[in-house]
């Protein structure tokens, strides 16, 4: 796995699980109404992989569904509708289906 | 973003000119069981969050967003206070 060289754990889009919810009263302005949603990612096969990560959900997720998640501050804030938000992480799909062969080929 | 929680402050009298002013807090990381999972880190608080509190944190340049349009050359800024989060 690619590590970011700030430590960053992912720089790319991944699948993961909806495994909880955050509440937050307090927080940034540019997050006022966001929905917080904590997810773990997978692996392929479907095993965790790594921490969990918050994230902003854009497209109505619930936890135990299986989303599609972008690492990235411009997507994030696109997803979010808001220019200049402080967020890194945004759910972006829900996933009905992985279709992969042999990921070492 | 990550949660995480204040462990600690940091003091530097002599720093870069747009970081005066800011609060550097030290932040553990942590997974959802509230176990410390990874590194410790510096983080720049935009909301006031203060030792002992659980937080969370964003990563990255969009880490100066918060303090628009000063841009403090930070990684990490700590965006909101977590009240609580349920898992699973």
């Amino acid at each position: 796995m690619p590590r970011h060289e700030f430590g960053r754990p992912f720089n790319r889009m991944l699948i993961a699980e909806v495994v909880g919810t955050v509440v937050s009263t307090q927080k940034n302005r540019k997050l006022e109404g966001a929905k917080l949603l904590l997810v773990q990612p997978l692996t392929l096969e479907g095993e965790p992989r790594g921490t969990a990560l918050l994230t902003i959900d854009a497209v109505g997720a619930g936890v135990g569904e299986r989303v599609l998640v972008v690492i990235e501050g411009k997507a994030a804030g696109d997803a979010l509708g808001r220019k200049a938000a402080a967020v890194d992480a945004a759910i972006v799909g829900i996933i009905d289906s992985v279709e992969y062969s042999d990921a070492h080929e | 973003m990550q949660l995480a929680r204040v462990i600690g402050e940091v003091v530097a009298t002599v720093k870069d000119a747009n970081l005066t002013g800011t609060t550097l807090l030290v932040l553990q990381p942590i997974a959802i069981s509230g176990e410390p999972a990874g590194r410790t880190l510096v983080a720049v608080d935009s909301v006031g969050a203060g030792v002992g509190e659980h937080v969370f944190f964003v990563r990255g340049r969009e880490a100066a967003f918060p303090f628009y349009p000063a841009e403090p050359p930070t990684d990490a800024a700590i965006v909101g206070i977590v009240d609580h989060w349920t898992a699973g």
